[in-house]
């Protein structure tokens, strides 16, 4: 077993090498512009990105004309909400999301709020879902688009995408999905979930970083989008810029993959977790699970350790490489919204560990991992004055704190 | 974030860890910080009331490794102190000490305000008997 272990899949994952192998001759020997209409290097590129566009919609359920690739999930993001503000922005000016999507979401909806876009922030339960009576009685006769997440970068709960379609569809309103963290980990179709625009990343699918894709329906309906990006027309105009023809090769591979082994590697993961998430729940007490088990990736596990700070925690398991809730480790010193939404308190988002298992983490790995886990807890729980106060039976939400 | 040496060294091994009597007339304890904000820490010193003499310290810290270094070098500091010496210790001196970034400054201003509180803890234990 090789140190360190990476298992921050969330946030992104390696190129797997049976994928960087069919890249590679897209860099040096087929370099041509797939814009090229006039020689044989722009018909080469035009040919590969062309399969690469229907490996993509064959995962997802989709038609290779549905395809618009762009630099990643953000920009595909980006490019629904705004793209579809400005397109329908005769028929209404509403938009609903959710408060735990990611901040390519949230912070595209604030700039559309300024732009005179109304926003609805649906609240999750405790569970990280939406309730879908409320989503029912927030759109209005100005809604034009529904924006919920696949399944949430931090917690990996998984949204009732296809309920949430059917809905938005009987009001005649137009369904986005971030699917970032969903596509390729689990099965996703857009027919049956009932999506009309989808944001996708190749990085998150053992595929390589700077290249996603935006799902545009062409059919019942017919989705149309004002393009944020001006230039060559690329794209059927939705997306100008010259393709990534390399990365985009490297997606659709990635996707033909993820297809062919999903269910083995879901299964596989998935034990895996639940052997991590049993261990350290049997070894420790004072334990929470962020999220419901029960609608999640496979290969998610979000846990607070209470009375334990999370950056402390990294910092004992340093040999180990996750992902932290705490303010400490954000960039804003402000501790995860997404805990926050789940209305767990802001004491446990301080307290939480993502673990994102992948392709190449081992059972080993993850053994040695629970173990460290659980030794680093403890030691740090000895360090703990609330550890002491709880043990000693004290209501610490009673306690009168000196904030600061 | 790349840790310095010494915080590194006072996370690996804690020094004073422990808690002591808080109804001890010798005792002071202070108490700062919110668990809302990511970092608690108790201190105590153990004052012998006759030369004003801080003959023992202990803490325990919930908080970022920074926050857990910051305390265990503050009652290594308190140790042999007089209770007006233990006054003047500085967070800035704490920061030196450690290196600590920028973003960490607040990790050594709870700290000071640990120990300051500890000792007013015990001046008013003091004043009473």
């Amino acid at each position: 077993m090789k140190l360190p272990i990476y298992m921050d899949n969330h946030a992104t994952t390696p190129i797997d090498p049976r994928v960087f192998k069919v890249m590679t001759p897209y860099f040096t020997e087929v370099f041509g512009n797939a814009a090229s209409r006039n020689h044989s290097f722009g018909w080469e590129a035009e040919e590969a990105v062309e399969k690469a566009r229907k490996q993509i919609a064959d995962l997802i359920g989709a038609t290779a004309k549905e395809i618009v690739f762009t630099s990643g999930a953000t920009e595909s993001n980006n490019l629904a909400l705004k793209g579809v503000a400005d397109m329908y922005a005769e028929k209404g000016n509403h938009i609903i999301t959710q408060a735990t999507e990611h901040k390519a979401i949230l912070d595209t909806c604030k700039r559309l709020e300024h732009e005179g876009i109304r926003v609805t922030y649906l609240p999750v339960e405790q569970n990280g879902l939406i309730n879908l009576q409320q989503l029912k009685e927030a759109i209005t006769d100005k809604t034009i688009l529904v924006s919920i997440m696949y399944a949430q970068n931090e917690i990996g709960v998984v949204q009732p995408m296809a309920e949430i379609g059917k809905i938005a569809k009987e009001r005649g309103v137009l369904v986005h999905s971030d699917g970032t963290q969903a596509v390729g980990k689990i099965p996703v179709n857009v027919i049956t979930d009932n999506i009309d625009l989808m944001s996708m990343s190749a990085h998150k699918m053992y595929g390589p970083k700077g290249v996603g894709a935006l799902y545009v329906r062409r059919r019942n309906p017919r989705v149309q989008l004002t393009a944020q990006m001006d230039g060559g027309g690329h794209e059927r105009g939705m997306r100008s810029g010259t393709l990534n023809v390399p990365g985009i090769v490297g997606f659709g591979a990635a996707c033909t993959l993820a297809k062919a082994e999903m269910a083995e590697e879901a299964k596989r993961l998935e034990y895996l977790r639940d052997k991590m998430k049993d261990r350290l729940l049997a070894a420790l007490d004072e334990v929470y699970i962020n999220g419901t088990m029960e609608h999640r990736l496979p290969n998610n596990l979000n846990i607070s350790f209470a009375y334990v700070e999370g950056e402390s925690l990294l910092m004992g398991i340093n040999d180990i490489a996750v992902s932290s809730g705490s303010a400490c480790t954000s960039a804003t010193l402000e501790p995860s919204y997404v805990l926050k939404a789940l209305g767990a308190g802001d004491d446990l988002a301080h307290s939480s560990i993502r673990f994102g298992l992948g392709r190449f983490n081992t059972e080993e790995e993850v053994d040695y991992v629970t173990a460290k886990v659980i030794e680093v807890v403890k030691k740090l729980r000895e360090l703990s004055p609330l550890y002491e106060m709880f043990k000693e039976g004290i209501d610490l939400s009673k306690v009168q704190w000196t904030a600061h | 974030m790349a840790y310095s040496e010494k915080v590194i060294d006072h996370y690996a091994n804690p020094r004073n860890v422990g808690s002591m009597d808080k109804t001890d007339p010798t005792v002071g304890t202070g108490m700062v910080g919110a668990p809302e904000c990511g970092d608690v820490m108790k201190l105590q010193v153990k004052v012998n009331p006759a030369t004003g003499i801080i003959e023992d310290a202990k803490f325990k810290t919930f908080g970022c490794g920074s926050a857990i270094a910051s305390s265990s070098l503050a009652t290594e500091w308190l140790r042999g102190k007089t209770v007006d010496e233990a006054l003047a210790i500085k967070n800035t001196d704490i920061v030196n000490e450690l290196s600590l970034p920028p973003v960490k400054i607040h990790c050594s201003v709870l700290a000071e305000d640990a120990i300051k509180a500890a000792i007013s803890d015990y001046k008013q234990k003091a004043a009473k008997a």
